[in-house]
């Protein structure tokens, strides 16, 4: 495998290559052994945690929090696509009566904490709207106005030929956003929307500050009745986020390796996140 | 307005534990992920696996998860460790969970900043006969250190924010306050919202000026 940061090793460097290999993976291995040898020790691995914890009751009701964690994520992704929508065209519009609140909504809801806006939104709605509804809507805000930049480049990242061509068939802006752009655009955007599909099902879980009985709620809820259960609980219940967001991962990773074999560029997450990268400090770091 | 300068105290005391929780908790992503990057671009297979296991763990859990089990599980592990009342065992829990996922993140701006660099950067270097380490110096490092700064800052900006969700095991940071303060005064609950959102911008455009501050730094040199 060749690197900037290494040279292709010769015989020496292969030797050296596998001493290092050998004294990690014994590193490695004897750590996973303290590991072991801790939780045998501490008595978290016993047939009667593993039994209590796994018992028919408790698997049911991890499995309702699973299937509210779900629900919430789903509304609070259908929504986030819509409003990103939105704001991303009122950004990208030619009227400043548009262009300036959107700018305005997207840059303030990136800056706050979603922490803090499912508190606010909770405490201010949640009499009107319930629970479940005051966390979509605050996944919603947040999550929408990233994809609202991730929409923006995505469009922005369309030759500008493109768009001037359409003019000059006499297309209307309607049409050239709606049959030129967009549908361009969209390759672009797609890894970086799966992975946002992935950190709003992960955000989901902040449902438990404003007690939603989601999947992690409902862990702990479990872990509070079983003896030394609190290590496999959250263990098995991190085990099954992994396992989706990873899949998800991995799906984004391929539509952005198919569209870099093409070569073409996919949308820059991070330089989108903090504003920087293009040299300016137009996107003022998520202010 | 009154209740945020009535409650100031309370308030500056909730932000200076989020900077600390920040502090702390980067520092401790900053090297392991620097640890991290270094075993993913290795020649040494095992390592690049064992990295890559930790950030695919790591990336893909709930941040909140990790806090929680770090809180709740590491007694039953026999880890209690505390400084004293200000830093106590949930601070200590919630600095090394944010820490933990931080790494995972800083591990990948790093990596993304030394992959950018063309392989014909290298390869010139050695042709005009440098040595390893003077291509290394004198060209490889200095492009990916800035190539490194906008998704250094990004990550460093979804720390601070992150730090926030420290409230869910009571360590008393800001949000935690303005949970406290949402509580007692349920009239002006937009004007705490407002107050703290505004608190956070500051340390997330403090954040993001630095890093604009060292990407241009950077860009004289070029």
């Amino acid at each position: 495998m060749s690197t900037v940061l290494f040279d292709a090793p010769g015989p020496r460097a292969r030797r050296r290559h596998r001493l290092i290999a050998g004294v990690s993976s014994l590193l490695l291995l004897a750590a996973a052994y303290w590991v072991y040898t801790t939780f045998r020790e501490e008595g978290l691995l016993t047939s009667t945690v593993v039994n209590d914890t796994f018992q028919n009751s408790n698997v049911t009701f991890l499995l309702e929090g699973f299937v509210s964690t779900l629900k919430a994520a789903a509304l609070a992704i259908v929504g986030s696509v819509v409003f990103g929508a939105v704001f991303a065209i009122g950004r990208l519009s030619d009227h400043r009566v548009l262009r300036w609140p959107s700018t305005i909504v997207v840059e303030f809801f990136r800056a706050v904490p979603l922490v803090l806006l499912i508190l606010g939104i909770w405490y201010g709605y949640k009499e009107t709207i319930g629970t479940l509804m005051s966390l979509v809507l605050a996944l919603t805000l947040y999550n929408g106005s990233v994809l609202a930049e991730v929409y923006r480049a995505g469009i922005n990242a369309v030759p500008k030929g493109q768009s001037e061509a359409s003019y000059a068939l006499g297309m209307r802006k309607g049409q050239v956003m709606r049959m030129i752009l967009m549908p361009q655009a969209v390759k672009f955007m797609l890894p970086a929307i799966i992975s946002q599909c992935v950190i709003i099902l992960k955000d989901t879980s902040l449902g438990f500050i404003i007690l939603y009985p989601e999947v992690v709620r409902g862990a702990k809820q479990v872990a509070n009745f079983v003896d030394d259960g609190t290590l496999l609980t959250f263990g098995t219940v991190a085990a099954v986020f992994i396992l989706i967001n990873y899949s998800m991962s991995k799906l984004a990773e391929y539509l952005e390796r198919r569209l870099a074999r093409r070569g073409e560029r996919p949308i820059d997450m991070k330089a989108i996140e903090s504003g920087l990268g293009q040299g300016a400090m137009s996107g003022g770091g998520g202010v | 307005m009154q209740v945020l300068i009535d409650n100031f105290g309370q308030i500056l005391d909730g932000f200076a534990k989020t900077l600390w929780l920040l502090l702390f908790s980067g520092t401790i992503a900053a090297v392991l992920g620097t640890i991290l990057v270094a075993m993913r671009v290795s020649p040494v297979a095992i390592l690049r696996f064992a990295g890559t296991s930790y950030i695919n763990v790591f990336r893909n859990t709930p941040l909140l998860l990790i806090l929680l089990i770090i809180a709740f599980a590491a007694p039953d592990l026999g880890f209690t460790y505390e400084i004293n009342n200000y830093f106590n065992f949930f601070f200590m829990a919630a600095t090394v969970g944010l820490g933990l996922y931080a790494a995972a993140f800083v591990c990948e701006a790093l990596r993304s900043g030394i992959n950018s660099i063309p392989l014909g950067q290298a390869e010139a270097a050695r042709s005009i006969g440098m040595t390893f380490a003077q291509s290394m110096r004198s060209v490889i490092l200095p492009q990916a250190a800035r190539a490194v700064i906008p998704p250094l800052a990004s990550t460093y900006i979804a720390l601070a924010k992150n730090t926030s969700v420290a409230l869910a095991i009571g360590v008393t940071e800001a949000s935690f306050i303005m949970k406290k303060l949402n509580a007692e005064n349920a009239v002006a609950r937009w004007q705490i919202f407002f107050g703290f959102a505004f608190g956070y911008m500051v340390i997330v455009a403090f954040i993001a000026s630095a890093g604009a501050l060292a990407e241009r730094s950077g860009a004289k040199t070029r």
